[in-house]
């Protein structure tokens, strides 16, 4: 239990700091500690496949995407400044209500009775074998069989998020091979000073 | 617990030493590929040379710029440190008798683990060349991340086909799986694209465009001196011997003896692969140029990828299909 | 497709060098423990000698001060006291110094000695952190009167006197036995050189 209450404080603490930052770069370094301790909560809970994931999809590759954008936006180096009203009172007192209203479900929900298999019944370790709850095994059925529609679903929205992603960023010309693009602007740079001319 | 700490200590011991020879052999074999005698003037045959090395860098003023972020800056180097001898809480040298390994910690996901902690060590890279707060260093931050995003993809498609034929995540598991034939030769593909990605994850030539002295002086560690620097070397020395043991566990057949020849014990033969790698390591370096920028990424994405790909459906129907 | 496993093989034949390279003999000399043999003529630091009797050979006529291309030397003579002799004839040098910095070892001062007294050694290791160090007078140039005669220019040995350290086995770059008369010189350097590419 001690290390669950260490680990907690660390998340909190952790979270709190990634959004307070001034700086971007510390709110990466605060998320990656964050993204950690979170990934021993799951081996604490025996849930080791679930653990290695965290960090190596959302601390290997997400936050590792943060970190590229923020050196070459170079934001990091100046600190975000704004005036007192930076953290809005409205949306502010929202947000702890519902951290109240999170933490009054959880304590509900801790002495209702379990339903989901307790992971400490697993044997320790056991990702590697198959039908444990928690391995790899157990996360492909549920990927893959039992939870097909889901996870598709789920592909098929983070696919919506790319396109519009593409739509909003990329220039909607036709697309066109390159040396032909080259000629094009070339020649449209030509007119454009003909024009200017006259 | 006690014995868990005294085994911690143990091999942080044998890492640090050979991490210092293999620097020393590293800089002896580069001089004999290139018709010098290499360090010779510490002790006999330069010995010395890696104790010499360390109190030069240890006497080192340890400077920060004044336009660097301090705490990111100091940060950086332990993140790079951490991640390079973390690995090595799961890593098992040989086995007993009843299968046991001679690891500090037996996790069953000893390849996932890896996988993790080596995602975690581009941060060293990145945060130390950003937070430099200098031009090359940010430059060879973000050639880093890039990098090592792209390579990472290719090395983890090259695991899953030493996963499938194996059938575990377990590193014991794995060399157990290899005790007729190692996996270098079902998964010759495989192996290619691993000793491929392998240098570009450690960030040595023909992929060290991280550090590039012609163009870029030190890359992302231009701005550090003295111990902080000392830390990104020994990460980087350190993590090429992690490679030389994965390479070793997964592909290279682990402790197992090649072709019955058990007149060395495991640990003999699993040090004798590592050392051979490693050597390739050094040999590479003294014999490839480094890449172009567009070259490598057009290599990793358009090649790399689709090879990895290709490898991975193969091994998966040929597992199907047995 | 062929042109990227040409590459490939081109690839495995740089290994094939550099590994073949470990075990090529290296060139090296290491110098301060192994020293390279000279040439017969090479021009080092001066030496003033002596006769067998141990009297001066130089008569201070400062014949090699005006052949100094440099100005590097600078005698002052003085008349012999007939009770105590330094050099055979009328004349010695009272003080003969030379400026190792300003001097540029053509040897001019050797050919202009009626006397041979002033000859240029193979010696050639005068570092120091002073620049008055260079200044050698006749303390430093000549023979100790326990040190023999010293040689003449015509007798020199080939490579460099013992006291200068463990001679490397390794041949200069001409060989020194075909003789160094100007005018074939060149040709023979010319085949040296052939001799070595090939």
């Amino acid at each position: 239990m001690i290390p669950f209450w260490i680990i907690a404080v660390v998340l909190i603490v952790s979270a709190l700091w990634t959004v307070t930052a001034r700086k971007p770069i510390y709110s990466v370094v605060s998320l990656l500690l964050n993204f950690a301790a979170l990934a021993t909560t799951y081996l604490i809970l025996h849930a080791e496949f679930l653990a290695v994931m965290q960090i190596i999809v959302y601390s290997g590759a997400i936050l590792m995407l943060f970190v590229f954008v923020i050196a070459l936006l170079n934001s990091g180096i100046a600190p975000i400044v704004l005036g007192r009203d930076r953290v809005p009172v409205a949306p502010a007192a929202a947000a702890a209500l519902a951290a109240i209203a999170f933490v009054a479900t959880a304590i509900a929900a801790a002495h209702a009775p379990a339903i989901v298999p307790i992971a400490s019944h697993s044997p320790l370790g056991a990702v590697g074998r198959g039908n444990v709850f928690g391995s790899i095994g157990d996360f492909g059925q549920a990927l893959f069989l039992s939870r097909l529609l889901p996870f598709e679903i789920t592909a098929l929205i983070l696919m919506v998020a790319v396109v519009g992603v593409v739509l909003l960023a990329g220039d909607l010309t036709p697309y066109v091979p390159t040396r032909r693009r080259a000629e094009q602007s070339r020649r449209a740079l030509r007119e454009a000073i003909l024009r200017e001319g006259k | 617990m006690l014995i868990v700490l005294v085994k911690s200590a143990v091999l942080l011991a044998v890492v640090v030493t050979t991490f210092a020879y293999a620097m020393l052999f590293e800089r002896k074999i580069l001089g004999w590929m290139q018709l010098r005698p290499g360090p010779n003037r510490v002790g006999p045959w330069g010995l010395l040379q890696p104790a010499a090395d360390a109190a030069k860098l240890i006497l080192k003023e340890d400077l920060t710029p004044k336009t660097a972020d301090p705490l990111i800056y100091r940060l950086a180097p332990f993140i790079s440190l951490l991640t390079a001898f973390a690995v090595y809480a799961i890593i098992p040298f040989g086995a007993n008798g009843d299968g046991s390994p001679w690891a500090i910690g037996n996790v069953n996901a000893g390849i996932l683990f890896l996988m993790a902690i080596s995602s975690i060590g581009v941060y060293g890279i990145s945060l130390g060349g950003w937070a430099s707060g200098s031009k090359f260093p940010l430059l060879g931050a973000v050639r880093g991340t890039a990098q090592m995003i792209s390579y990472e993809l290719s090395m983890s498609l090259s695991f899953v086909g030493v996963l499938m034929l194996a059938g575990t995540t377990s590193l014991t598991g794995i060399v157990n799986a290899q005790e007729r034939v190692w996996f270098l030769i079902p998964q010759a593909l495989g192996f290619i694209i691993y000793v491929i990605t392998a240098v570009a994850e450690t960030n040595r030539t023909p992929f060290d465009l991280v550090e590039a002295e012609t163009e870029l002086v030190g890359g992302f560690h231009t701005e550090y001196s003295g111990l902080r620097f000392g830390s990104f070397f020994i990460a980087e020395y350190v993590n090429m011997l992690t490679i030389s043991c994965i390479a070793t566990l997964l592909f290279l057949g682990g402790w197992n003896a090649p072709f019955g020849l058990t007149l060395l014990p495991g640990i003999g033969w699993f040090v004798l692969k590592v050392g051979a790698f490693m050597f390739f390591y050094m040999w590479l370096r003294a014999t490839l140029p480094r890449f172009r920028y567009d070259r490598l990424m057009t290599f990793g994405w358009k090649v790399l990828l689709p090879l990895a790909t290709l490898n991975l459906v193969a091994t998966a129907a040929w597992v199907a299909l047995h | 497709m062929r042109k990227h496993l040409f590459n490939v093989g081109a690839i495995l034949q740089g290994f094939g060098i550099t590994f073949k390279y470990m075990f090529v003999k290296r060139p090296t000399i290491e110098y301060p423990s192994i020293k390279k043999q000279h040439a017969p003529r090479f021009h080092g630091l001066h030496e003033l000698r002596r006769y067998a009797d141990g009297k001066e050979r130089c008569i201070g006529c400062e014949l090699c001060s005006s052949a100094c291309p440099a100005n590097a030397i600078t005698v002052i003579g003085a008349e012999n006291a007939p009770d105590a002799r330094v050099s055979p004839g009328e004349r010695h040098a009272a003080s003969y110094e030379i400026d190792e910095l300003r001097c540029i070892f053509c040897g001019l001062c050797e050919e202009a000695c009626p006397t041979d007294a002033i000859v240029l050694t193979p010696r050639f290791e005068m570092a120091d952190y002073r620049r008055g160090a260079f200044v050698y007078s006749k303390d430093r140039l000549l023979v100790p009167s326990d040190a023999g005669v010293g040689t003449p220019p015509d007798e020199r040995p080939n490579g460099i006197p013992a006291d200068l350290g463990r001679v490397a086995e390794v041949k200069s770059t001409t060989n020194v036995d075909r003789g160094y008369s100007a005018t074939h010189r060149g040709e023979v350097l010319k085949t040296e050189r052939k001799g070595l590419a090939g």
